[in-house]
């Protein structure tokens, strides 16, 4: 079995296509380095991170794909799935070795699948954007915590940049313990965790809570619920639209 | 904020709710340096309520203080039900602050009638002004225009909101008389006209001045009650195409009417709100806007009420057997999408990827094509899978295609039954 290892990255990963081709080798598993168990009868190559070997193959890609299927790639590559990257060698290995754009080709099971995962991931994208909910401290920052499925949160930066501009906001991926803080000028990367935040339910702790900011959660909870219409309570329609795994973080959905 | 706030906040939510209209989607209104908020152009939903409908905006009543004193309404005059109302104030920092912490996406508002439609609808416009004005605020706002206001007022409105909205409520002018004595047909028209007149302006007028500010910019929408009168699902769909073609309107939204005003013997004592033929109404009114259908090929004399059983799609297949077996790799898209089980997602799919070879099932069903109706309607590049539509009678293609779905309720009512026995 040829098993290739790299670090995770996206740049990573072109690195290893890129390799892959140089060495005339096809893999079969690629997986991170801490993951690597030895086997007998299996080639293992551990890829390094070359900058100038993926962006050239990102190059070539996008001589042979649109925009918008490259960001498709980039994108579907935030999924982590298990088994992502084969799939992903397989699309462009596709698209490079084909006389055509590959990439309108449904009936091609890679790029029906690399299209069906990448709606998934954009919808959690999209789904970031609605409901992630911002706590107001003392010191005027709007603080939220939010466990995405896939690692989405770099897809909504720019959304929450230009939609808040005026205000400082930080939002934390509690699930791959890293976030991002913007300042009011630009936005960067966190990786720390306040200890003024609970775990459980994500709320920040009453001594760095903005005086009003409780009054206003009470407020949206009761809009909430005088907003229901009894007579078309829809339970299976409410679970399907606001699935359980959001309800954590929700102040809606959090017992008066 | 006031502590009583809450209250207020409790009363006018609640007498806004029974509005459907929900969209924030249209406007692409972006940040322009350092204010608070921009309009995506899909509109995003933050919340959903437990009867499964989206919290997009804060929907709220400026007062439910209300002259008029309309059948169906909650909030009509002759109702014992406690009144009060927001100060401009209230409402534009409720807004803000619901929207600082991404709880909204904009406001959604509407109001009782006090004094004259116009003194009313000035107080509305001055919310929207000041957010826009004071607070540099680019998110959404929906305002409801109140029937009978004049046109200045309307134009003001325009200016500052994304979107216009006039209720009809009630589809034909002599149950609407009957219901709502105060209301007139033309008061709701005009403003609707008004609100069309302005887009058309703006529009010409954006062609010579990029930077002239927009009107109303997400369009306008309406709301019809359904079920309160006897009006035919033929005289509903007429008018909200109509509607689509002559004023332009994004959006037509149909409510199921729900029984509140119990001692009101006009109205029909509905235990349940017809939910399933207000399904049926939306689907009829997508195939309308997204799948090139005309109104008297889902609707017309002979056939004035939509089946409850089956969708308009299906129901308009079966009435016209000659159209079909349609050969997926063969014809255009709009026939494509005449078929019974395919979208319009699949039927984009299946137009691309056909380009590079004959497309089989297989290949449909990964697309995402609903094959068990479908697979009636088609042809493609295989043998078929079952007798098309034209070669047996559609009236067996519906007991078919229902007993199905019966058999799994079936199943569903016997598992039930496991547990309570």
């Amino acid at each position: 079995m040829i098993h290739f290892t790299y670090d995770k990255t996206f740049e990573g990963f072109l690195s290893l296509v890129s390799d892959s081709y140089e060495l005339n080798l096809k893999p079969e598993r690629i997986t991170a380095p801490d993951n690597y168990q030895a086997e007998f009868f299996c080639d293992t190559f551990d890829v390094a991170t070359d900058k100038e070997k993926s962006d050239e193959l990102w190059k070539r890609l996008h001589e042979k794909l649109s925009e918008n299927a490259c960001r498709m790639l980039s994108t579907v590559f935030l999924s982590e799935l298990p088994g992502i990257e084969l799939l992903l060698y397989q699309f462009i290995d596709k698209a490079l070795n084909s006389p055509q754009n590959i990439e309108s080709n449904f009936a091609e099971p890679c790029v029906m699948e690399v299209s069906n995962i990448f709606k998934k991931v954009a919808r959690e994208a999209q789904r970031t954007s609605m409901f992630v909910r911002f706590q107001k401290t003392a010191d005027e920052v709007f603080y939220a915590s939010f466990d995405p499925k896939y690692n989405v949160l770099p897809l909504t930066i720019h959304h929450f940049k230009n939609r808040f501009a005026d205000q400082k906001w930080a939002i934390f991926d509690t699930r791959r313990k890293y976030g991002y803080f913007y300042d009011l000028d630009k936005v960067a990367e966190i990786t720390f965790a306040s200890s003024h935040i609970n775990a459980v339910n994500g709320n920040i702790d009453d001594e760095i809570r903005a005086e009003d900011d409780q009054q206003f959660r009470e407020l949206w909870k009761n809009y909430f619920t005088s907003l229901t219409i009894k007579e078309r309570i829809n339970r299976k329609l409410h679970l399907q639209h606001l699935p359980k795994r959001f309800w954590k973080y929700l102040p809606e959905k959090q017992p008066f | 904020m006031n502590p009583d706030a809450l209250e207020k906040l409790k009363i006018l939510a609640s007498a806004a709710k029974y509005d459907v209209s929900c969209a924030s989607s249209g406007s692409n209104r972006s940040n322009t340096g350092k204010g608070i908020g921009n309009a995506a152009p899909w509109g995003i939903c933050h919340s959903f309520t437990e009867d499964g409908r989206c919290v997009s905006l804060l929907k709220i009543m400026m007062t439910n203080h209300c002259m008029y004193d309309c059948a169906y309404c909650m909030n009509r005059r002759s109702n014992d039900v406690q009144r009060t109302a927001f100060t401009v104030n209230e409402l534009v920092e409720l807004t803000i602050e619901f929207y600082r912490r991404n709880y909204i996406e904009g406001l959604f508002l509407s109001s009782g009638i006090v004094r004259n439609p116009d003194y009313t609808m000035e107080l509305m416009v001055k919310v929207a002004q000041t957010l826009r004005t004071q607070h540099h605020y680019h998110g959404y706002i929906h305002l409801k225009s109140i029937p009978g206001a004049s046109s200045e007022i309307v134009q003001k409105a325009g200016l500052y909101a994304d979107r216009l909205s006039v209720n009809v409520e009630i589809s034909t002018e002599n149950n609407l008389k009957y219901l709502a004595p105060d209301k007139n047909y033309n008061n709701i028209f005009k403003p609707m006209k008004y609100i069309r007149q302005g887009i058309l302006e703006n529009t010409e007028e954006r062609k010579k001045f990029r930077s002239a500010p927009r009107f109303s910019p997400a369009g306008q929408t309406t709301q019809m009650i359904i079920g309160a009168t006897p009006d035919n699902d033929n005289q509903i769909l007429t008018l909200a195409s109509q509607l689509y073609q002559q004023q332009q309107l994004k959006r037509v939204y149909y409510s199921g009417y729900i029984h509140i005003n119990n001692t009101d013997s006009r109205l029909p004592a509905i235990l349940q709100p017809p939910l399933v033929r207000e399904n049926r109404l939306y689907q009829a009114d997508w195939l309308m806007r997204f799948y090139f259908f005309k109104v008297d090929e889902i609707v017309n004399d002979n056939h004035p009420d939509l089946d409850l059983e089956i969708d308009p799609k299906l129901a308009y297949a079966l009435r016209n057997p000659q159209m079909f077996p349609v050969d997926i790799n063969r014809a255009d898209y709009e026939t494509i999408l005449r078929v019974p089980g395919i979208g319009v997602h699949s039927a984009k799919l299946i137009i691309a990827s056909r380009r590079y070879g004959k497309l089989n099932f297989d290949n449909l069903k990964k697309m995402g094509v609903v094959l068990k109706r479908a697979k009636y309607f088609i042809t493609c590049n295989e043998l078929p899978v079952a007798l098309t539509v034209n070669e047996v009678e559609p009236v067996y293609i519906k007991q078919f295609l229902l007993n199905s779905k019966n058999k799994q309720n079936h199943k569903l009512q016997y598992q039930y039954k496991l547990f309570t026995d």
